[in-house]
């Protein structure tokens, strides 16, 4: 392959609320048993990328723990390696990431040491499955300086948290307005982007020098006009997970069996670090309808429509319905738990009763366990 | 130079023909078991639990699956710079190839293997156990009685001893005598197949006895290490141990996995058993399923009912389809109302709609009554089986069926239909 990849897996979101308070969001386990990640890293491999950088930042303890060993994407070769890169004290000063443009420019050395003429950068909060192959095929036709992966999304989104973008009938970038309270257009940016490699090199020394550390406002956006910035609109699906809403739709894509077929059964595949549990086991008086259940989990109660991580424990007479119930969760006998995302490695005692009537609630629960 | 205090000799060549057309494309220790594993990874796992990471799998009997389940030792921890596993199946020499003709004459044609890694201590394990056991202690046990020989056993009910190689100790667990399969068993310490030999006891017995036919540690070795005076203890072992060397084994051990609280317990946190799965994602429960009693391995996509079984990765069950007391293995696909009672359903088998397995009453196997007995329905790997028919207990079914094989879509009890060949 004639690229590199980079993930920018640095930010916290406000928008997760309580979720992110312990791990990246990049690192938020989606669909039973990823990482957020995983899907990146996947699409990476499956394109045959074989040199990757994550850059991280806001709690990378929980991603770094999750990359202990690269094998599981295939990685960790004498061609190429995965590369986690957090902030470091170094000569010229110990800074934190200013942005994402100044993750890229802190380590600048890596970019310089390849020897790949492109770079893929894609954002680790985001589901989807992407060939980077013909991504770069289109770069490449296009004669672009840099090409921006778009999709359409339907008028109701919520553009604020995105860039959106316009294009004229060549697909180049006419407009890309960053987070915009109303937007004009709802073809968002998904945080995918190709660019030659020296290049990116020379936008980011250049953006350095005067102080600017953000990749969409003080590259994208600012180079529009001057540079050959194009869209690749993508049909299939994409998602990005980085608000209690999104993270929780997300999820509950997974119990539609095309989405399901998509991800887990089409080729390429999607890896993520193997933990080794033993099958999932449904003990007497259990219910399980439209739910997707993770291994390692024991199942005593009722489930409707909701979507069980590895490991979980549901005890007896429970009922769970439209909720998440994340890793190593523990619910006591008689719950009743309804419209809730529950908080990984959470004990939920006996007896107790979760109901959100408006939207999605986010229990974190850190009772004493009590179990065999 | 490379040193390895004890090195594990996995003994994973035989057929296991009691298990039928199971094994009739692989060896034994490649067998699906308890929804995602297969029997080879219990032994594998203890050894690495146990700290020994050189592994050699002898192999002989289809080794492909086993090959490719193996692979460089992944999913164990295996893959090392020093040791790790190692497969070794026979090979041709200048004079005399020849097969491995016994369990230690397997042993005996690799002793270069063992020589590489200056053993202490060689430990001997078979593939076909299903059990969680700490070798490091046993061998804690071999080296403070002494003994050039430590053999595992196991405490089993007396009415049952004849069916085993039993030992007789004395009150220091010192083997003084030992009888295979006696009527009148003077004992009840069944020997597991689980040995320890001090390196150099074991290299001078192997090359005594090498031109004994079928070189057997039971028949040969360790008799010729008692007459010869050599200090052999008995280490009892008192957890779950099972041998699944028989379908109707087979299927109970499969069964007692599904317990509320089973002896045989997946779910400990520090004695991890590892396997390598090709199916990772969740397993879905559609919206008219149900299930009770069961354990169900990755993947799956469940539409139907499933009552007392065993379901293995990557499965499909079809709507208004029953499965109960069954053990359905990897990737499977069963369309929709279907009734499966108390069948054993390999891997990669596509049943069709509106099947019956497991109808009709109870009648004797035509082909191997002692191996399709119990009521069980056996399915082997890649078989297809078309719409509507009816099949009874007792049966086999293995190939390529359509609806010709089933004369007025019905397979008696008893009958065995087999298509696959060779």
């Amino acid at each position: 392959m004639r690229a590199i990849g980079i993930i920018l897996a640095g930010g916290s979101s406000s928008r997760m609320q309580d979720l992110s308070k312990r791990r990246a969001v990049c690192a938020m386990p989606v669909a039973g048993f990823y990482r957020s990640i995983d899907f990146a890293l996947s699409n990476m491999t499956n394109s045959h990328i074989q040199t990757v950088a994550v850059f991280t930042q806001y709690n990378a303890g929980s991603l770094n723990t999750h990359l202990s060993s690269s094998k599981w994407w295939d990685f960790g070769r004498k061609q190429g390696g995965l590369y986690v890169f957090t902030p470091a004290v170094k000569a010229s000063g110990n800074l934190w990431y200013r942005g994402t443009a100044d993750a890229i420019a802190q380590n600048l050395d890596f970019l310089r040491s390849c020897h790949e003429p492109y770079v893929i950068i894609t954002s680790g909060d985001c589901v989807y499955k992407m060939d980077y192959g013909k991504l770069l095929e289109y770069h490449i036709q296009k004669q672009a300086d840099i090409t921006v992966v778009c999709k359409d999304m339907p008028a109701s989104i919520d553009t604020e948290r995105f860039g959106t973008i316009r294009m004229n009938e060549e697909s180049r970038i006419e407009e890309f307005e960053e987070k915009p309270v109303v937007s004009k257009s709802n073809t968002i940016s998904c945080g995918i982007y190709v660019i030659r490699r020296r290049q990116l090199i020379e936008l980011i020394e250049r953006a350095e020098e005067e102080e600017r550390y953000d990749f969409v406002r003080d590259i994208l956006v600012r180079y529009k006009d001057m540079k050959r910035i194009y869209g690749y609109k993508i049909k299939e699906y994409w998602s990005n997970i980085a608000s209690v809403e999104d993270y929780y739709r997300t999820n509950m894509d997974f119990l539609r069996p095309e989405i399901r077929h998509y991800f887990f059964r089409e080729y390429p595949g999607i890896y993520t670090k193997v933990t080794d549990l033993p099958p999932a086991k449904y003990n007497v008086g259990v219910s399980v309808r439209n739910g997707l259940i993770s291994s390692g989990c024991i199942i005593n109660g009722t489930i409707e429509d909701s979507v069980i991580f590895k490991g979980a424990f549901i005890g007896n007479n429970c009922y769970i319905k439209n909720s998440i119930i994340l890793n190593d969760v523990y619910i006591g006998d008689n719950s009743h738990i309804e419209n809730c995302i529950v908080e990984s490695h959470g004990t939920i005692q006996a007896n107790s009763y979760y109901k959100e009537e408006n939207g999605i609630k986010v229990v974190v629960e850190n009772n004493e366990r009590y179990v065999l | 130079m490379i040193k390895k205090e004890m090195i594990a000799m996995l003994l994973a060549g035989g057929q296991g023909s009691r298990l039928g057309v199971l094994t009739a494309k692989m060896a034994k220790p490649a067998v699906s078991f308890g929804g995602k594993y297969r029997i080879i990874d219990f032994p594998l796992s203890n050894c690495i639990n146990s700290g020994v990471d050189t592994v050699g799998v002898l192999t002989q009997y289809r080794p492909l699956r086993l090959n490719s389940h193996i692979g460089i030792g992944i999913p164990w921890d295996l893959d090392r710079n020093f040791g790790g596993v190692t497969v070794l199946p026979p090979y041709e020499k200048s004079a005399n190839s020849e097969w491995y003709t016994g369990t230690a004459n397997a042993i005996y044609q690799n002793m270069e293997y063992m020589e590489n890694y200056n053993p202490d201590y060689v430990l001997i394990l078979s593939g076909d156990h299903i059990y969680k056991m700490d070798y490091e202690t046993m061998l804690d046990f071999h080296k403070s009685s002494g003994a050039d020989a430590t053999i595992a056993v196991m405490p089993v009910p007396i009415e049952e001893a004849s069916r085993f190689g039993i030992m007789i100790t004395d009150e220091n667990k010192r083997i003084v005598d030992f009888e295979e399969k006696p009527e009148h068993p003077r004992s009840n310490l069944a020997s597991m197949g689980i040995y320890i030999f001090s390196w150099k006891v074991l290299k001078e017995a192997l090359i005594k006895n090498k031109d004994q036919a079928g070189l057997d540690f039971g028949k040969h070795i360790i008799p010729y290490c008692k007459e010869k005076g050599q200090f052999l203890y008995a280490y009892e072992f008192d957890g779950y141990w099972k041998d699944v060397g028989t379908l109707t084994s087979y299927w109970e051990a499969n069964m007692e996995l599904i317990d509320i609280v089973p002896e045989f317990n997946l779910y400990e946190e520090y004695w991890k058993i590892y396997t390598a799965s090709d199916v990772q994602p969740p397993q879905y429960l559609g919206p008219e399923s149900a299930i009770e009693r069961s354990i169900v391995g990755e993947g799956c996509e469940i539409d139907g009912k499933v009552y007392n079984s065993v379901i293995g990765p990557g499965v499909k069950i079809g709507k208004d389809t029953v499965v109960s007391h069954s053990i359905i293995m990897n990737q499977t696909e069963i369309g929709n109302g279907c009734n499966i009672e108390k069948a054993i359903i390999a891997e990669k088998v596509k049943i069709g709609n509106g099947v019956t397995l497991g109808a009709f009453e109870e009648k004797e196997n035509e082909t191997k009554p002692g191996i399709y007995c119990e009521g069980l329905c056996t399915i082997g790997e890649r078989s297809v089986i078309p719409d509507n028919v009816k099949v009874g207990k007792n049966t086999m079914i293995s190939g390529e069926t359509t609806a010709e094989d089933y004369p007025s879509g019905v397979l008696d009890s008893g009958r065995t239909l087999d298509k696959a060949g060779d």
